[in-house]
């Protein structure tokens, strides 16, 4: 079962068969984002209902059951209905970024899911600015968050909009630096070294102390990256209707949603490789066979996916101001604080190796 | 100080809320609250204080405790209760004596307010459970509550 180091490269170097290099390398792209795409849009589809479920069995109710065995085709259903639906707007919106907007979010959001390492050699594209490409991509989704609260004609969609900018350029910062905490471990950005490091024992593991705070705080503003609640001042129901997304209906709506649900398996698909081994088995237990990395990598991912909803149906929402001086005043300097920690056990070769 | 023990109570409460949930979360199977209405019919048990519509309980002889009294036909904001009464001799005393002939009951102009009950001085009416009153003629709504050859409950007016 070797499949080579990678899937674009595998489809290339098959196609370089009947076809021109440079065509071949194009349509070898082309082809891998299309499978992605499908299969990314379905595995979004099935977050939501995991979300709905869950959320259901916090509060003591059920969650959809009726539509296919346990409501499996609930989710289905309901982009079907948002696909028949009329696309509505407001007078005097900025028609073209009010367009425009949805896009940069779903795309950025598929993007990033490119370059996970889900078992050996299944990675679709081996970048070696890994994670620097991922903090890059994950911030561009907030420019379509922005442009469809400005282009929305609409005060609630920009109040929104702004909210979202405040909290993601903050907690960018604490995103980048516990990384960054992770990455003086690895000494290396690219994913699959990351990974390679980590056959010495899960950096979680490795940097014991340092790596536990630099996780929780990576949860933290993975959340907040997110727009999920406790963080969720963006589409504070509340207060705002829907936040940026107000004005937007049927399959718009449906990719800031879409969006939303693949950005927090990004989130959590980012903590597993840098955190937890990837597709490691944990003590090596599947050494032998690489294909089951896809299964410990899903069920590392799925489990923080479910930490993030715990959160959620926990947590009560923060005031705007509290939530930047969380970020401010207390994850900033432990972060900060705790890269120097960091440093210190690598200097010293403190670190857990097996 | 009060820095370190924010940050230590934050986590605190925060670990005390999620507790709270996750036990939520694995009782979910066991005391789900949800009804799951159409399917559970035979078994589905109302709450005690539900307000479905009003019912006169007889017992095994056809015996109700209604004395025509026409208190909760004065109760009623609505004129929802209508009561046809008469004169008849009563056997042991062998005088002139109220008795209904017919407790009509109009549902669908009833609000459910509950005043002809708490009027009511001998319990003759009580609240039912049954809530699936759907008919496609509104004239079915209206219902004479005290059954065909009843009469009312010896020593009832005592």
């Amino acid at each position: 079962m070797n499949i080579a180091l990678n899937i674009t490269q595998t489809f290339q170097d098959w196609l370089v068969g009947f076809m021109p290099e440079g065509a071949a390398s194009i349509t070898a792209m082309v082809i891998v984002a299309v499978i992605y795409l499908m299969i990314f849009a379905v595995a979004g589809l099935y977050l939501v209902l995991l979300e709905r479920r869950v959320a259901a069995w916090f509060q003591l109710r059920l969650g959809p059951n009726r539509v296919g065995f346990q409501g499996l085709l609930q989710t289905m259903a309901d982009a079907l209905k948002l696909v028949s639906k009329e696309l509505t707007g407001t007078d005097r919106a900025d028609k073209f970024l009010y367009n425009l907007a949805p896009y940069f979010v779903i795309i950025t959001s598929l993007m990033a899911l490119g370059i996970f390492p889900f078992t050996q050699g299944f990675q679709a594209f081996d970048i070696n600015i890994g994670i620097f490409f991922l903090i890059a991509i994950s911030s561009i989704g907030v420019i379509g968050i922005l442009l469809a609260g400005w282009s929305s004609n609409n005060k609630f969609a920009l109040i929104g909009a702004m909210r979202s900018g405040v909290q993601t350029i903050s907690y960018e910062l604490s995103i980048g630096l516990s990384l960054l905490t992770m990455v003086l471990l690895t000494g290396s950005l690219q994913l699959s070294e990351i990974v390679e490091t980590q056959k010495h024992g899960w950096l979680i593991v490795q940097g014991h102390v340092p790596a536990i705070i630099a996780f929780m705080i990576y949860m933290i503003a993975g959340t907040a990256e997110t727009n999920r609640a406790p963080f969720d001042m963006v589409e504070a129901e509340s207060e705002l209707g829907a936040g940026f997304h107000t004005e937007y209906s049927g399959m718009k709506f449906a990719y800031f949603f879409l969006a939303e649900f693949i950005n927090m398996f990004i989130i959590a698909c980012i903590a597993t490789t840098v955190f937890f081994g990837a597709w490691l088995s944990p003590f090596g237990i599947t050494e032998s066979l690489p294909w089951l990395g896809v299964f410990w990598f899903l069920l590392k991912a799925l489990i923080l996916v479910f930490l993030m909803m715990w959160f959620r149906w926990t947590f009560p929402r923060l005031r705007i101001d509290q939530l930047l001086s969380l970020e401010w005043k207390y994850l900033l300097p432990i972060n900060l604080i705790n890269i120097m920690l960091m440093a210190f056990l690598v200097w010293q070769k403190l670190t857990i190796q097996f | 100080m009060s820095y370190l023990s924010n940050i230590y109570n934050g986590i605190k409460t925060l670990l005390t809320g999620m507790s709270v949930t996750g036990k939520y979360f694995l009782n979910a199977r066991k005391g789900a609250i949800t009804q799951q209405y159409p399917d559970n019919r035979a078994t589905l048990k109302m709450f005690d204080r539900f307000r479905g519509e009003v019912i006169m309980p007889h017992d095994e002889n056809n015996e109700h405790a209604c004395t025509g009294c026409q208190k909760c036909e004065l109760a009623c904001p609505n004129g929802t209760i209508e009561i046809i009464w008469d004169r008849g001799i009563d056997e042991v005393t062998g005088k002139k004596k109220k008795k209904i002939d017919k407790f009509v009951y109009h549902l669908s102009m009833c609000t459910m307010c509950g005043l002809c009950i708490d009027a009511c001085p001998t319990d003759a009416i009580k609240w039912g459970q049954n809530f699936e009153n759907s008919v496609y003629d509104r004239t079915a709504l209206t219902r004479v509550l005290n059954k065909p050859g009843s009469k009312v409950r010896a020593g009832i007016e005592d």
